[in-house]
This record gives C-alpha cells, sequence and structure tokens, in this order.
C-alpha cells in the first residue's frame, strides 16, 4: 500500500496524530484564555476597544470575559491601584484556579506611572506577581493583544509563570 | 454695590457681637472674611445661622490649610452661604502645631460630619465634640496625615488585608 493510501473502510477524516497530553493541554489552554478584567482606570477604556469589533481580541481565543476570577485564568489589572484597593486585588489574585496568569496593563499598573504620591501603589507587583507588563498611559488595543499572544506562547513553551519564582528574592 | 454694604453688614455685626473674638476682617476681590479666634467658633457659627441678618444655613465647604513655617501653622476655613438672603461668608480660625483642635460644629451644620473628618484625615486637625472622628479617605492602618505639606512624598503605606 502506497502512502497516502486509506483502506476502503476507514472512517471519513480517519487518521491519527501523535502528541503529547502537555502540548495537548497547552494547545487547548493557549486558544481559550478566560481573561478577567480589574479595570479601575482610563486603561479599562481601551480594554473594551481591545474587545470591540475593531480589534477583536476573540480571534487570538481570549473572547470570554469572566467577571468572577474563580473562572478566569488570565488577570489583565487595567489601572490605578492605591492602597485602599490593593487587598481587594490580592483577594481576586487569589480566588483564581491555578494556572494562572498577570498581566499589568499600562504605566500605573506596572509602576505606579505619575501617581507618586501617598495613596498609589507602586506598581501592582508590590503584591501579587506579574507575567506580563504592557507599556504606555494607556497602551492602545494592540499593545492588549500584544501582550496575549506573548501570553500564548508562555503557554505553549511551558515557560515558568512569574507566580513559580515569588516572592522575589533579591 | 447693594450687596456690598450688605456683606460688609455682616462682618461688622460679627465684629461688633464678638469684640476680641473676631482677629481681623476684609472684604478683598468682594469675598468677605473673617478671622476668628477658636475658643468661640460654635458661638459664632450657631450666631451666624441663626441670626435674621445672616441666616447662613448653608455650610458649602469646610477645609484645612497647612501653612508650614509660619506661626500658627494650621487653618480651619468654613465658607458658608446663606440661600434665604444669597451671600456668603468667609470664616477662618487659625490652630498652632503643637494643639490642631478645634470644637466640632456639626452640631450647628450636621453636613459638615465628613468635611470635619476629611480635614482630620489630611491635616491632623482634632475637632473636639465631633460625633464620629474617624479617617473618611485613607484607611485606618494609614500612617500620618498626607496633605501636611511636611509629609515625605517617597513614603509608602503598609498594604493591609489577605496577603497577611
Amino acid at each position: 500500500m502506497a502512502v497516502g493510501d486509506r483502506p476502503k473502510d476507514a472512517p471519513p477524516g480517519g487518521g491519527y496524530a501523535l502528541t503529547t497530553l502537555e502540548a495537548m493541554i497547552a494547545w487547548g489552554r493557549k486558544y481559550s484564555i478566560y481573561p478577567f478584567t480589574f479595570a479601575t482606570a482610563c486603561c479599562g477604556i481601551e480594554v473594551m476597544g481591545a474587545f470591540g469589533t475593531h480589534y477583536d481580541l476573540s480571534r487570538f481565543g481570549a473572547e470570554v470575559v469572566r467577571f468572577s476570577p474563580r473562572q478566569a485564568d488570565m488577570l489583565l489589572v487595567a489601572g490605578t491601584v492605591n492602597y485602599k484597593m490593593a487587598p481587594v486585588l490580592v483577594r481576586i489574585y487569589e480566588q483564581m484556579l491555578e494556572p494562572k496568569w498577570v498581566v499589568a496593563m499600562g504605566a500605573c499598573a506596572s509602576s505606579g506611572g505619575f501617581y507618586n504620591n501617598y495613596s498609589v501603589l507602586q506598581g501592582i507587583d508590590k503584591i501579587i506577581p506579574v507575567d506580563v507588563y504592557i507599556p504606555g498611559c494607556p497602551p492602545n488595543p494592540e499593545g492588549i493583544i500584544d501582550a496575549v499572544v506573548i501570553l500564548q506562547k508562555m503557554m505553549e513553551t511551558g515557560a515558568p509563570r512569574a507566580s513559580e519564582r515569588w516572592p522575589i528574592k533579591i | 454695590m447693594m450687596t456690598e454694604r450688605q456683606q460688609s453688614a455682616v462682618l461688622a455685626k460679627l465684629a461688633e457681637k464678638f469684640g476680641e473674638a473676631v482677629v481681623s476682617t476684609h472684604s478683598d476681590f468682594g469675598d468677605d472674611t473673617a478671622l476668628v479666634r477658636r475658643e468661640r467658633i460654635v458661638e459664632i457659627c450657631t450666631f451666624l445661622r441663626d441670626d435674621p441678618a445672616c441666616l447662613f444655613d448653608f455650610a458649602m465647604d469646610l477645609t484645612g490649610v497647612d501653612y508650614l513655617g509660619e506661626t500658627p501653622r494650621f487653618e480651619v476655613v468654613y465658607h458658608l452661604y446663606s440661600l434665604e438672603k444669597k451671600h456668603r461668608v468667609r470664616i477662618k480660625v487659625r490652630l498652632h502645631e503643637d494643639d490642631p483642635t478645634i470644637d466640632s460644629v456639626v452640631s450647628v451644620w450636621p453636613g459638615l460630619n465628613w468635611y470635619e473628618r476629611e480635614a482630620y484625615d489630611m491635616y491632623g486637625i482634632v475637632f473636639r465634640n465631633h460625633p464620629n472622628l474617624i479617617r473618611i479617605l485613607m484607611y485606618e492602618a494609614f500612617v500620618g496625615h498626607p496633605l501636611r505639606k511636611d509629609y515625605p512624598k517617597a513614603k509608602r503605606q503598609p498594604t493591609v488585608g489577605p496577603q497577611e
């Protein structure tokens, strides 16, 4: 039998593929990111733009926004987080199931931005591990798409998550 | 002209009634202002609210000011408005750094409850006889009073909550 020929009684579309379980799970994970948006400032508007028809984040599988952290695996922190809000963010992060990834969107979430004052947390990585930082004030929707693509690469290659090296010891 | 005479009348009446408790008055830029002593603030506020020529029934704002380097250092400012008479007056009280306390005027205008809490939160000005003098914007574990001019900008606060 020549290569490519199939028996007459083979099921339609038959054949099979070989893979590892890890690779299959990673593949599934990659195209079914459930984001939880923690939007506190103008970055939240850009997130809405990213989910809208023009940029259409659902092309990347990150389509179903879950407003319960228990059903999400990507925490998108979009906006300024102040000291009073910090415990809320930690509580939300702790409610998410493993494995989970965190994206710090914009200058405020990454470093406090220009709010160098008494009330604003100087970057959410002071309290929770962050996998991807998006620069900008605010970043445009392409920035969010870029972050999702980077996360997909991390999922695909099994790159260590930030929570695995948390807390950072210097 | 009419309103100017009327506004000045409030200050004149205040000075006449309370004598040396009114330290100074002015009407710069048309804004009637009186600097008064803190000991009689409740009395003065009650008078301003109830006197038929004043009728300041609406306390629009209360805020603290920190004049770091001056003595006395702190100031409490009351902005009053009369819905009846359509006139305004601004009352100021200076407080010393070592004793920044003043009697609460919540008993006169209940609406100033949260304003006094804010002044306490931000400047550490203590309002005696306030019904509920706790921080209003900052959280309980916050150390210091952030709008004081000597509050260090780079000071970081403890984060409280589930991570502890």
